[in-house]
């Protein structure tokens, strides 16, 4: 079985949101009809979003670290926002794990929204029915695109390719060797949704260097000894002026 | 939560409508059983079911409201295998149909004997009746459930919802059928079912204390460290992703100072338990129609404080995302 799924390495995140503006793009020119918006250019802009980037402040001052954390669907594997759904609107994709929303039969009574732990799903408040990301899965299959870009708009956009997108069923997948080897971890492990979303923790960037290290004993040539230009001792030509 | 007086309507005048239907059967087995007196040439049992039909019909409205597209309402009975809501929504015009039978058969007079057996004689509406109740009972359980099936609400994800709305309806719809009594002069019916309205109201009384004090206690599973997954003590959040607010800062929280949430559940604790035993018990012998009608409406106005308060004090884990409402 597939199971499509976003990897977000908090480690290199730096909450541009490039990812967000360009999932908004993609999604609001997409077949399903634009993402619509209150007050988009005036004071309090709300609207639909199906990826947001949040701010954090980790530790105390002056010693924080700014952790940027990208939240949208997580395409859990026990999604509970779907058994909810009186409809069927609410689906999750036997093919390749996605879980969508039928626009066409959502009634936008909102339970849904309440069975989701994290917050994912938000109603369009023009269009009454409820969005929320699809893994851009009218792109991720598109031949007319060549290869390279079928992939969800956000990972396309991501400038420190901070969003990585695969199988995590796939155990040779670059997504599956990246969750093994980086300590990926799945959000609110406690109620037992298993998203299908990782994210990658905050690693340390530190090496020690140790003092031979940066003084190359062992080459031949020796050449941090060679003293190039020794200054002249005395006076030089340049010293004396012409005015 | 949000609370939203569209689901505040609907679970509290389809529960007060509830109440009354028990109330009226278990008043027509009483006597069928000779344990009451026969309600005489009144209509009670017609009138009654036509108000429990009116409560309920005017449930099933204020629920529209609620709705983004309620001219698509009726594919929400489709996933009835899963989804508690799908069930209430199949639960509630089944019971309504039951309640319109019921009500038609007492007010047209065409009630009939079903089954004889020596002394025993059953009517049909009797009938009619049980199968009223059976899909009554069903349907509180379906609106409970709605709420006590999200296992990460931890406030609603307990026995006690469901106890509390079943004990909810029926201490108010016992309460308007008391009412309903006096006003027809059913004397001994007064005291059958304002004894009970009393005995309901007490019990939820308990129920209602217990899961307030279960929720003040409550040990939230979520914190900001499973949430986002960075094992600190000390996280602050600096950015929501929004600017003006966004779904997630709106439908999730009551949007309400610490202070209001007293006063509603203040409010309520005084309006829906000891004013009306109060009313009742002092009207049961003289049978003072305004005073229990007075006490029903105090009651369902407790009710509607009791509902926005069982929705605000709900807190969702999502919330742990939006630290800065
Ligand atoms: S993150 Fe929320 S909306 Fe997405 S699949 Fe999981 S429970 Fe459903
Ligand atoms: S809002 Fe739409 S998708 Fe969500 S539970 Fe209701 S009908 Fe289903």
């Amino acid at each position: 079985m597939t199971q499509l799924a976003l990897i977000i390495d908090l480690n290199v995140c730096v909450g541009c949101s490039a990812c967000v503006t360009s999932c908004k793009e993609w999604n609001t020119s997409g077949p399903a009809g634009f993402m619509s918006d209150e007050n988009p250019y005036q004071k309090d802009p709300t609207g639909t979003f199906f990826n947001r980037v949040q701010t954090y402040e980790v530790g105390e001052f002056p010693k924080t670290e700014t952790v940027h954390f990208p939240k949208s669907c997580l395409h859990c594997e026990e999604p509970p926002c779907v058994p909810v759904c009186p409809t069927g609107a609410s689906y999750k994709r036997k093919l390749d794990g996605i879980v969508l929303v039928d626009y066409d039969k959502c009634i936008g009574c909102k339970y849904c929204s309440w069975a989701c732990p994290y917050g994912a799903r938000e109603i369009d408040e023009h269009q009454k029915v409820m969005k929320k990301c699809t893994l851009c899965v009218d792109r991720i299959y598109d031949e007319n695109l060549p290869e390279a870009e079928r992939k969800p708009a956000c990972v396309l956009a991501c400038p420190t390719n901070a969003r990585l997108f695969g199988d995590v069923h796939d155990a040779d997948s670059e997504v599956s060797e990246m969750i093994r080897d980086q300590g990926g971890y799945q959000l609110m492990p406690e109620w037992g949704t298993q998203p299908s979303n990782h994210y990658l923790p905050r690693r340390k960037n530190k090496i020690t260097i140790h003092k031979d290290e940066l003084v190359r004993v062992d080459n031949p040539l020796n050449k941090e000894q060679k003293e190039h230009h020794k200054p002249v001792d005395g006076s030089v030509l340049d010293d004396s002026s012409f005015i | 939560m949000h609370p939203a007086f569209s689901v505040i309507f609907l679970t509290t005048l389809i529960g007060a409508a509830q109440g009354l239907f028990l109330a009226l059967f278990s008043t027509q087995v009483y006597s069928e059983f000779e344990l009451l007196p026969g309600i005489g040439d009144t209509n009670y049992y017609g009138i009654g079911a036509a108000i429990s039909l009116i409560l309920l019909i005017g449930g099933l409205a204020s629920s529209f409201f609620h709705l983004g597209h309620p001219e698509r309402a009726w594919r929400s009975a489709a996933c009835w295998r899963t989804s508690w809501l799908s069930r209430e929504v199949i639960a509630l015009p089944t019971m309504m149909l039951a309640v319109f039978v019921y009500g038609i058969i007492h007010l047209f007079g065409l009630d009939s004997i079903a089954f004889t057996h020596g002394e025993i004689t059953l009517s049909t509406s009797l009938f009619v009746g049980i199968f009223g109740v059976v899909t009554t009972f069903a349907l509180f359980i379906c609106t409970a459930m709605i709420y006590a099936c999200i296992k990460f609400l931890q406030e609603w994800a307990s026995p006690l919802t469901v106890i509390n709305y079943f004990l909810f309806g029926t201490a108010s719809g016992f309460t308007l059928a008391t009412a309903l009594a006096s006003y027809l002069g059913l004397q001994e019916h007064i005291l059958f079912l304002g004894g009970w309205a009393i005995v309901l109201t007490i019990l939820v009384f308990i129920t209602r204390t217990a899961s307030l004090y279960r929720n003040s206690r409550i040990k939230h599973k979520s914190t900001m460290q499973s949430a986002i997954g960075i094992r600190h003590n000390k996280i602050q959040q600096k950015a929501q992703g929004a600017m003006g607010g966004s779904f997630n800062t709106r439908e999730y929280f009551h949007g309400k100072t610490a202070m209001f949430l007293k006063s509603v559940k203040f409010i309520f604790m005084i309006l829906v338990f000891p004013v009306p035993v109060l009313l009742l018990s002092t009207s049961l012998n003289n049978g003072n129609t305004e005073v229990l009608i007075a006490a029903f409406v105090i009651q369902f106005i407790g009710l509607l404080a009791e509902r926005w308060y069982f929705f605000a004090q709900a807190n969702h884990p999502q919330n742990i995302y939006y630290q800065t409402v």
